[in-house]
C-alpha cells in the first residue's frame, strides 16, 4: 500500500547536513579562511558585493564560503542579509573625479591630464596557465610610485568643455530606491542605472555584446575607464554638516557614442554610464553600453525591436536573484498542475478517438 | 542581532504590505504593486505568499502551510518552519484549526470558514501575460476592461481542441470586473473561490503584486454559454486510501508495468476521513 510521501522535514535536515559536510570537503585539507577569500579571490568578492548591492568584503567572502563558491548563491545570501538592514538615508553623490586611481585608461585619447595608468590588469597577460602558482611561490611586491596628489579630471570633461558632449539632465533631489518601491515603467534613468548596477554581469555582457553586433547598434568608444577608491559621505540633519563614513572601491566607465542630432540639437556625442562596486570593468563597460542603448527612446533613435533598447525587457530580466529563483522553482513539486494537464490530454485524446471512430 | 522582528519583516515593511492588502481588498481582483522585499528563500518559492502571511500573522494565529495540497511536501515544511522560528506561532495540519493557511497550487477540500485567511503563492499574477508580455500593455488592458484578446484565445482553444485547453491557472472574472489569475490551482478548485466565507489573498513576490478576494466575492470562471466551465479531475477514480470520490486526486505510479493508483492531494482531508472511518469501525 502506498503511503503518501512523509518525512519531508527529516529529509530536509539530512540534506542540509550533507550540504555542510560537502562544503567542508576533505578534512585533511585546511579550512578556507575568510581573509584568504577576501584577499586572494578578490574579484569574486567584488562581484558578490556588486550584484548583492552591499559593500562589505568580509560578508561577501563569508557568503562565497557558505555558497561553496557559487557566485549567484553568494549574491542571494548577501541580498537576503541586506534586506534586513535599516535605511538611514542616502549618501551624497560620490566624486569619482577625486578618486584615488588604481587604473585609468582612455581609448579615445593617447594621453590626457592624469595619464594612462594600467593598474593591476589581466590585459596583455598571456593566458598561459602558470604552473608555478600551484606551489605557493613568494611574490615580490609590485614597484610603487607616489600617488598623484591632485584630482584626476574625467576625460569626457574635455569634450564637455568644447560643447561636443551632450549634457546630462540632473536627476530629481529624491534618490529612487528600487528595493523600496515597485518597478514601474517607464523608469527614469537613475532607476535604470540602479537596476543595471546590481544586474547580472553575464546578462549585461550579452546584451552589450548584442548591441555591438547590430541589435540596436550604436558604436561605443571607451572614453574612460577608471578604478580606484572614493570617499563616501552623508549629510546628517542632526549635525547640520557632512561626515565622511566610508571609503569604497569602484569601477567607472563612460562610453562615448555618436548622436546624429535632431531638428533642435546639432550632432554631438552622448554618454553611456557604468558604475560598479569593486573591480569589474567587464561589468562597467557592459553597463555603459546597455545604459546608452536604453536611451534610444529619449534620443529619438530608431527602435528596431532590439532587446538592449527595450527597457521593460532589460529591467525585468537583469536581476539574477529573481531569474535564478524563478527558473529553479520549476524543480519544486508540480504534481497537482501536472495531474490536471494529464487528465486534459487524456480527455482530448479520448474525444479525438471517439470522433475518428464516428467518422 | 540575535532575534528577528515578529514574523521576520520589520514593522514599517509590514505596514506597507498591509496597506497594499487593504487596497487589494477594496478593489477585488485588481493587482496592487507593492515593494516586494528580498526574502531568505528564493523568488519563485513563495516569497509573495510569505510576505503576505508575515503581514497578516498575529501571535495568536495558528498557521497551516500546504504545497500541492499536502502539509509534508518539502517547501511547505520549509515555510512552516520559517514562521515557527521567526513568529513562534502555533502550526497545524488541520484545515479546521488554522486561522491562516498559506498554499501553493491547491485550495483545501474542507470548506473554509468565516475568519480564516487563505494566502496563495503566485508565480505570474497577470492572467494576460501569455497573450501580451508587456506589463505596460496589460495594465492598460485591465484599466480599459479590454479583455477581447482573452475571449479570442479561449475561442481558439475550442475551435482547435473542442474545449478550453486550460487545466490549471484557469482565468476567472471577479465581481464582473477584473480578470484574475487564480494562481496555478487545478480548475477543479475554481468553484471554491466563489462566495467563499474566507478572505483570500494572493502574493506574487518576484512580480511585486498583491491581489485579493474579500469574503463572499463573486468569482466566475471564464467560459461561453454553449461551452460552460466544468471543474474536472481524474475521471471515474476514487482515493485508494480514504475512498473519497469528491476530492482532487494525485496519480501515483506504483510499478514499472503501468500500475497506478489515485490518492487525495489534500493530505489533511484524507487523514481526517481515515480517522473517522477507524472510529466508525471501532
Amino acid at each position: 500500500m502506498y503511503v503518501a510521501v512523509k518525512g519531508g522535514e527529516r529529509a530536509i535536515e539530512n540534506a542540509h547536513a550533507w550540504l555542510d559536510d560537502a562544503r567542508r570537503g576533505d578534512r585533511d585539507v585546511p579550512d578556507l579562511g575568510l581573509a584568504q577569500i577576501r584577499e586572494q579571490l578578490a574579484l569574486a568578492v567584488d562581484r558578490v558585493m556588486a550584484e548583492g548591492s552591499l559593500y562589505d568584503p568580509d560578508l561577501a567572502a563569508l557568503a562565497l564560503k557558505q555558497a561553496r563558491g557559487d557566485v549567484i548563491e553568494a549574491v542571494f545570501l548577501t541580498r537576503a542579509f541586506r534586506t534586513t538592514l535599516p535605511r538611514f538615508g542616502a549618501s551624497l553623490p560620490v566624486d569619482t573625479g577625486a578618486m584615488q586611481i588604481l587604473r585609468r585608461i582612455s581609448a579615445t585619447y593617447k594621453d590626457a591630464p592624469g595619464g594612462q595608468v594600467l593598474g593591476p590588469t589581466f590585459d596583455y597577460t598571456h593566458r598561459l596557465l602558470d604552473f608555478d602558482l600551484a606551489q605557493a611561490p613568494e611574490v615580490a611586491p609590485a614597484p610603487e610610485i607616489e600617488a598623484r596628489p591632485a584630482d584626476t579630471p574625467h576625460i569626457l570633461s574635455h569634450l564637455d568643455a568644447e560643447g561636443l558632449m551632450q549634457g546630462e539632465t540632473p536627476g530629481g533631489s529624491e534618490v529612487p530606491d528600487l528595493t523600496r518601491t515597485p518597478l514601474e515603467f517607464p523608469a527614469e534613468r537613475a532607476l535604470r542605472l540602479q537596476a543595471l548596477a546590481r544586474g547580472d554581469e553575464g546578462f549585461l555582457l550579452s546584451l552589450a555584446y548584442s548591441t555591438q553586433r547590430g541589435y540596436g547598434r550604436n558604436h561605443a568608444f571607451v572614453g574612460e575607464l577608471r578604478i580606484g577608491h572614493v570617499r563616501v559621505s552623508a549629510h546628517l540633519p542632526e549635525l547640520g554638516f557632512e561626515i565622511e563614513f566610508a571609503e569604497i572601491e569602484l569601477t567607472e566607465c563612460e562610453s562615448v557614442n555618436q548622436f546624429q542630432g535632431s531638428k533642435t540639437e546639432p550632432a554631438q556625442f552622448t554618454r553611456g554610464y557604468g558604475l560598479v562596486f569593486g573591480q569589474s570593468e567587464r561589468k562597467a563597460i557592459s553597463m555603459a553600453l546597455v545604459d546608452r542603448a536604453l536611451r534610444a527612446r529619449e534620443l529619438g533613435e530608431d527602435m528596431d525591436g532590439a532587446p538592449a533598447q527595450d527597457e521593460e525587457f532589460v529591467l525585468s530580466h537583469c536581476d539574477n536573484i529573481q531569474s535564478s529563483g524563478f527558473l529553479e522553482h520549476i524543480k519544486l513539486p508540480h504534481y497537482v498542475d501536472f495531474q490536471a494537464e494529464l487528465e486534459l490530454i487524456r480527455k482530448m485524446r479520448r474525444d479525438a478517438a471517439a470522433r475518428q471512430a464516428a467518422e | 542581532m540575535t532575534e528577528y522582528n515578529f514574523a521576520y519583516l520589520d514593522e514599517a515593511t509590514k505596514r506597507m504590505l498591509r496597506r497594499a492588502i487593504l487596497k487589494a481588498v477594496a478593489i477585488p481582483g485588481y493587482q496592487v504593486p507593492f515593494s516586494s522585499r528580498e526574502m531568505p528563500m528564493p523568488y519563485g518559492w513563495g516569497t509573495g505568499g510569505v510576505q503576505v502571511t508575515a503581514a497578516c500573522l498575529v501571535p495568536e494565529d495558528t498557521l497551516k502551510v500546504i504545497d500541492q495540497g499536502a502539509d509534508d511536501t518539502t517547501n511547505a515544511v520549509s515555510i512552516r518552519k520559517f514562521f515557527a522560528r521567526v513568529a513562534h506561532v502555533a502550526t497545524t495540519e488541520a484545515t479546521a484549526e488554522a486561522s491562516v493557511i498559506q498554499t501553493r497550487h491547491r485550495i483545501p477540500e474542507r470548506p473554509l470558514t468565516d475568519g480564516q485567511i487563505l494566502v496563495f503563492q503566485v508565480p505570474i499574477p497577470e492572467p494576460l501575460r501569455f497573450l501580451e508580455p508587456r506589463e505596460t500593455e496589460t495594465r492598460t488592458m485591465h484599466a480599459l476592461e479590454d479583455y477581447g484578446l482573452m475571449q479570442v484565445r479561449l475561442y481558439e482553444d475550442i475551435a482547435r481542441h473542442g474545449e478550453i485547453a486550460r487545466a490549471y491557472a484557469y482565468p476567472v472574472r471577479v465581481e464582473g470586473r477584473y480578470i484574475m489569475d487564480p494562481s496555478p490551482i487545478p480548475k477543479f478548485d475554481n468553484p471554491k473561490l466563489d462566495n467563499s466565507p474566507a478572505l483570500q489573498l494572493f502574493g506574487a513576490g518576484r512580480e511585486s503584486r498583491i491581489y485579493a478576494l474579500p469574503p463572499h466575492t463573486r468569482v466566475e470562471s471564464l467560459d461561453f454559454e454553449d461551452y460552460p466551465f466544468t471543474a474536472s479531475k481524474a475521471a471515474g477514480q476514487r482515493c485508494a486510501i480514504c475512498g473519497a470520490e469528491d476530492s482532487y486526486l494525485d496519480e501515483v505510479i506504483t510499478d514499472d508495468a503501468g500500475g497506478r493508483m489515485f490518492v487525495c492531494s489534500d493530505t489533511d482531508y484524507c487523514a481526517t476521513r481515515v480517522a473517522a472511518q477507524a472510529e466508525d469501525a471501532a
